[in-house]
């Protein structure tokens, strides 16, 4: 009985840590609309820089709280710069282009900050008040971790006086729920969303420095944080306080008591948590509807790309074709990689663009399709062509089966649903060594005799990926692709005409799966081996990215995207050491050069040349 | 379409110069590939030691009166990644072997590629068993002590002590579950009265320490096996001494003399702890302090693990291409196998049987000196007296 007090107490503390990030971050997404994937980097930001004030300092509790402010007040400063200097310039871009920048920023503090403070791990020394512990029910307990348990709903309470008892705090809530309405009323936005973004880096920043007490400032930390940040985020509610504070504690005392029952499976529990959450409630714990933005106009109908653009994909394709006469081994490899990403992308296009469904987690479905061909292979001895069909007939069937739950929900809940079940995937790919080989993966996955020449291969995969992004580009023209857009523009309207929006959204994602797990199929043989980090959340990043960087609303656009992404990350690394600060910065060139992706950009250049 | 062909023309100029000098002198290459963004804490002193060892080699006038070159590549810790470079490397760059890894994953991907490939590769750092056992290969051979070896190093000091009941904590995935796995099974064979009360796999990186130190403690343990590290291994240790998990308890850790593991302790390294690691400036032996003067001259800073394994690599393929008298694949599948090569540890050799080095490591006790953690009553463990004798290996490496 003492043990389970003592393990929530601990589980309390933990919450209290976890809070600090995301208040910060659920602060910057109510009002902004944001989905701040920096928020981890100005954790990290606030860690090292806390270390750097604090290993400064005299070692007393005053000074600490000095110390520890200040690191939150450089980073709320750090926060201003990268909102007016970034942010500020894409509001108006589509929903989660700023994503895409602010990965961007993930990408350059990472080399920053090894450049600055170098690779070893940095551990603040602790004074003896900080290691002092007191006797609790027998058993002694950190002082820091109660001084922690207190500090979580003091800023909490700090954070609701902000917003109830200031006028700045009322026209924050106000502009939470409609800011539209705000703008018409003559509030200065810019001011509201640089002081929230401020304010959201210097708890993340906070949190940061609060982290060095109980471990050290490193470099991993960035990554680590940020997606129990955004489950935490979303279980509360997107924009809600309390929401964030009440998710805090039941993640953090879910793992407190999940290591004590299944060690080994505290990561999963947290996103079995989140999809239970989001199954029963698809707005969070404390969450509403998002009222939808006025300032929008729906986006253009798709159309079929103008004659010369179909000259130029035709010239585009005939040199990929010829490619392997000219070009070596390993630009040839490049190149499946590449046929391979295309198809992978465009999936995700499938549901995301004309069918308004955001995904996390995609690479789910490329993983299982990969996983599914391999192990076809290794386990059932079935010939190549048999693996590579399987491939998209069961990542099709589990996406059918799954997105009865997804399609229900919306925008970033969605989002964040298949993202939990992508992490569910991944846990099962990860841990269920005898059948997956864990994480040394399937090895020994060649392709057939026939197609092992590299060659044949890539104009297999060539054919294979091209055939499918086609026939998904003639889906979207079809009567369905029109009735799929309908239920992105207009849902009433869309059911008012007698479309059936569930089943119409739920093919779109089973088909989505199947394409994306087709060319998981292809990469498991043309790789020769499937890894559980081709389900990782990383790969599901890469695809968004790439749909984002060629635009989401063109055709074209997760071509391109695919194409460039790709490339760039091939020749980066091969090029420079720093190959995360230029890739970092050169995506987010590309945002603010291209607010509505590659694609999206040249098609509106274009378009004015045609009017003008 | 554009930027497809525009970024292969880029890479190409990019190789370009490296190409050129390859055709006037005809140096060997080794194609090397590391974690070096994800695991920099390792990897960078790792990366120092084998350029050191690069320079020494071909100031003394290279290998077979060939100069010797590294191309070097960064995985990004992800085994898809590390498979298209070798590719690279090997299909571009005309590399005459691979070499490197540092997760055990890289490390059993880039084994898998050799095998397909036909090409020589020279695990570095990898500490999976399976990288010379289960999944070993013709064409694969590591250098560092493995999971095996460094449980073996652990176990006759461990069986010495008193405690009966015991507990473990290590990251959850083949480095922290395989070393867990050996270390039971040994310690059980040396002492069959041991009883296992508990174990905890918390999430490399991610470790909740403050619950797993409870549920350690909880468990009731006499000793603990730790084979957390890094970030995590720090946590532990914090929350452990605040909690007093360590009082009165044995604790026998993986990897933990490392400096790299061992500095940012700082002055919360818990003492008497049964270790693995390395006493840099501690060891007298003249290789050694050769090593770290020249070390310390070109970087002006102490070396670390990373930097020995980095700079042993070097040695150990030097001497086998030496002994295989070129770099034909078949000829250096064969021909390292028996070379003998210095490393600042003392001398080392592959061994035919398994491909395994018998590269060995410290075995010691965690002490504070001046507020700085150390390791106290060392000695070097041979990794040739760690390994299971000739037919268990033949067994676990026929599959």
């Amino acid at each position: 009985m003492n043990f389970l007090l003592l393990q929530a107490l601990t589980g309390l503390a933990a919450a209290s840590s976890l809070f600090l990030v995301s208040a910060g971050l659920t602060v910057i997404f109510g009002v902004t609309r944001v989905v701040n994937f920096a928020h981890g980097s100005l954790y990290l930001l606030g860690a090292y820089i806390g270390w750097s004030i604090l290993t400064r300092l005299p070692t007393d509790p005053g000074w600490f709280v000095l110390g520890i402010l200040l690191a939150g007040a450089a980073t709320a400063l750090l926060g201003l710069v990268l909102e007016t200097t970034l942010l500020r310039r894409i509001y108006r871009a589509p929903e989660l282009l700023q994503l895409l920048a602010t990965f961007g920023v993930v990408l350059m503090v990472q080399d920053i900050a090894l450049k600055i403070w170098g690779a070893q791990d940095l551990a603040l020394p602790r004074p003896r008040w900080l290691r002092a512990s007191v006797i609790l029910l027998g058993e002694r307990f950190p002082q820091f971790d109660l001084a922690l348990i207190a500090i979580g709903p003091l800023v909490l309470l700090l954070l609701w006086l902000l917003f109830t008892r200031t006028r700045w705090g009322t026209l924050v809530r106000a502009a939470t729920q409609d800011r539209d309405m705000v703008a018409a009323l003559g509030v200065d936005q810019r001011m509201l969303f640089t002081s929230v973004f401020a304010l959201g880096a210097a708890l993340a920043g906070i949190g940061g420095a609060l982290a060095l007490p109980d471990g050290s400032a490193n470099l991993q930390m960035d990554l680590s944080i940020i997606t129990d940040a955004f489950v935490v985020v979303v279980v509360g509610g997107l924009g809600s306080l309390p929401g964030a504070f009440l998710a805090s504690l039941l993640i953090g005392l879910l793992q407190a008591f999940g290591i004590v029952l299944i060690p080994g499976a505290t990561s999963i529990l947290v996103f079995a948590v989140m999809a239970v959450v989001l199954v029963l409630r698809p707005h969070g714990l404390l969450g509403r509807a998002q009222p939808v933005s006025r300032a929008e106009a729906p986006p253009s109908v798709v159309r079929a790309a103008p004659a010369s653009l179909r000259w130029a994909g035709v010239a585009a394709l005939a040199l990929a074709i010829a490619a392997p006469l000219v070009v070596g081994p390993f630009a040839l490899s490049v190149l499946t990689e590449m046929a391979v990403a295309v198809l992978f992308a465009a999936s995700l296009h499938f549901m995301m663009g004309p069918g308004g469904m955001p995904s996390f987690g995609h690479a789910a479905w490329f993983g299982i399709g990969a996983y599914t061909a391999a192990l076809a292979a290794k386990s059932l001895a079935l010939p190549m062509p048999a693996g590579m069909l399987l491939a998209p007939i069961v990542a099709g069937t589990v996406a059918l089966l799954f997105g009865w739950f997804v399609v229900r929900l919306s925008g970033v809940y969605l989002a964040m649903l298949t993202l939990a079940f992508a992490q569910i995937v991944w846990a099962v790919a990860f841990q269920s060594t005898g059948l997956t080989g864990g994480d040394n993966g399937v090895l020994g996955v060649w392709p057939a005799a026939w197609a092992a020449d590299p060659r044949v291969f890539y104009w297999l995969a060539l054919a294979v990926c091209l055939g499918a992004t086609l026939a998904l580009r003639r889906v979207l023209g079809s009567p369905f692709g029109y009735a799929l857009r309908a239920t992105r523009d207009s849902p009433l309207r869309a059911a008012a005409i007698g479309l059936d929006d569930g089943a119409i959204r739920l093919a779109a994602f089973a088909v989505a799966g199947a394409c994306a797990g087709l060319s998981g199929g292809i990469a498991a043989y043309s790789k020769g081996s499937v890894f559980p980090s081709f389900i990782a959340i990383g790969h599901s990043v890469d695809a968004l990215l790439m749909v984002l960087l060629g635009g989401v609303g063109t055709l074209a656009g997760p071509v391109i995207g695919a194409l460039a992404y790709t490339g760039l990350y091939d020749a980066l690394l091969l090029a420079t050491d720093l190959w995360r600060f230029a890739l970092g910065a050169i995506i987010v060139v590309l945002v603010l050069a291209f607010p509505d992706g590659i694609a999206g950009t040249a098609q509106r250049l274009w378009l004015r040349g045609r009017e003008a | 379409m554009l930027t497809r062909r525009t970024l292969l023309a880029a890479s190409a100029t990019l190789a370009a110069p490296a190409i050129l000098r390859a055709q006037t002198s005809t140096p060997i290459r080794i194609g090397e590939i590391n974690s070096y963004t994800a695991a920099a804490a390792f990897t960078l002193p790792y990366r120092n030691g084998w350029q050191l060892a690069l320079e020494q080699v071909n100031a003394a006038g290279g290998v077979l009166g060939r100069k010797l070159e590294v191309i070097s590549r960064d995985d990004a810790g992800q085994p898809q990644n590390a498979i298209r470079l070798a590719g690279e490397l090997l299909n571009d760059q005309k590399v005459d072997l691979l070499a490197g890894g540092f997760l055990s994953n890289v490390g059993l991907a880039l084994t898998d590629f050799a095998l397909q490939n036909k090409k020589l590769f020279v695990a570095g750092e990898p500490l999976s068993d399976a990288l010379v056992w289960e999944k070993g290969n013709r064409y694969t051979y590591r250098l560092r002590p493995s999971t095996y070896m460094q449980a073996a190093m652990l176990v006759p000091d461990a069986a010495k002590l008193k405690a009966k009941k015991w507990a473990t904590v290590a990251p959850n995935y083949e480095y922290g579950t395989s070393t867990v796995k050996w270390f039971k099974q040994l310690l059980s064979a040396a002492r069959p009265d041991v009883e296992w009360v508990g174990d905890q796999l918390p999430t490399l990186g991610k470790i909740d320490a403050g619950a797993t130190v409870a549920a350690l403690a909880q468990a009731r343990p006499d000793a603990i096996l730790n084979v957390t590290f890094g970030g995590d291994l720090t946590s532990f240790v914090r929350q452990g001494n605040t909690r007093g998990l360590f009082d009165g308890r044995a604790v026998v850790s993986v990897l933990t003399g490392e400096p790299e593991y061992l500095d940012p302790l700082g002055a919360e390294t818990p003492e008497g702890w049964l270790v693995t690691g390395y006493p840099v400036s501690a060891v007298t032996d003249p290789a050694n302090q050769a090593f770290i003067a020249a070390y310390r001259a070109k970087f002006n800073e102490l070396p670390k693990m990373g930097s020995v394994v980095g700079a042993a690599l070097i040695a150990s393929i030097v001497a086998g291409i030496t002994q295989s008298g070129g770099t034909d694949t078949e000829k250096m599948a064969d021909g390292f196998a028996g070379a003998a090569f210095a490393t600042p540890f003392g001398r080392a050799m592959w061994r035919a049987q398994d491909h395994q080095s018998t590269l060995g490591t410290y075995v010691g006790k965690t002490a504070l000196k001046d507020g700085h953690g150390t390791m106290v009553d060392w000695r070097y463990i041979d990794g040739a007296d760690a390994l299971p004798d000739d037919a268990a290996v033949k067994k676990m490496r026929a599959g």
